[in-house]
């Protein structure tokens, strides 16, 4: 369905700000450059907080972002990929 | 347009091209946020802090500069055990209730629970991420002598001996910076 595929995956379910984004950035720094990693989140700052670091940092570009149900609650998902 | 006004202009072109070229060599292209961090409670550890990391993640070059009781954010001794002040605008009980003993601990008790309630990070974690997404912590040295503070009395991450004109330079030449 997607035309990339996901090289890492990252669970910070359960976390707040600012640690989504922040475990985020340290697992594209692990990532070669056009790898992607999944990120989920239930972080309802999230959503913004993504679409805001991937359009300030010169290195990420956001894929996708959706919102999923899992366990029964709402989980925001993030395909993230290393840019440069 | 005379020969004379065209050469005065294509002088004039040269020397700004000059400047621009100077002004490439002079920025290094790095963003910087400079956060001065002088408050030491429990709620004003968190802004400086947060902002630090997240200024990180975007690759920013990112300095916290403690200085008075911002210094207790990032005290070995203290980091954990930092204090809501439950006296003022901030803590909505009246000042009458809120001198009461035992009040700075109930309202600290108060502030813990929801901070574990809602999964925010505490303080130490948020140091510690500060740290290993490579922000500068600076302990101001007037400050620590002040206060009686030794080097080892801060993770070794942090830089010591570092007064306003560090600050300072570093300000002037941030996009970002801060009073907390």
């Amino acid at each position: 369905m997607t035309e990339y595929e996901i090289d890492e995956n990252l669970d910070v379910r359960g976390e707040s700000c600012p640690m989504p984004i922040v475990k985020t950035r340290q697992a594209v720094e692990k990532l070669d450059v056009g790898e992607v990693v999944e990120a989920l989140s239930t972080d309802s700052g999230s959503k913004s907080d993504f679409d805001g670091w991937t359009a300030g940092s010169d290195d990420v570009e956001l894929l996708s972002a959706d919102e999923v149900e899992m366990d029964g609650e709402t989980v925001y998902r993030f395909h993230v990929r290393k840019t440069q | 347009m005379t020969a004379t006004e065209t050469d005065e202009l294509a002088s004039e072109v040269e020397s700004l091209r000059a400047r621009v070229e100077e002004m490439g060599e002079v920025g290094d292209g790095e963003e910087k946020m400079s956060i001065i961090a002088t408050k030491g409670t429990l709620d004003m550890a968190y802004p400086p802090l947060i902002l630090a990391s997240t200024a990180a993640a975007f690759g920013w070059d990112v300095r916290v500069f403690h200085t008075f009781w911002g210094l207790d954010i990032i005290h070995e001794d203290k980091t954990a055990n930092l204090r809501v002040n439950p006296v003022g605008p901030d803590f909505p009980i009246p000042n009458i209730v809120a001198v009461l003993p035992g009040m700075e601990r109930l309202a600290t008790w108060m502030m813990k629970r929801k901070i574990a309630a809602n999964d925010t990070a505490t303080v130490s974690e948020l140091v510690e991420t500060c740290i290993d997404t490579g922000v500068e912590l600076q302990a101001c040295q007037m400050t620590m002598d002040l206060m009686g503070y030794e080097d080892d009395d801060f993770p070794e991450e942090v830089t010591t001996g570092v007064g306003a004109a560090t600050a300072f330079r570093f300000m002037s030449d941030a996009e970002i910076q801060l009073l907390v």
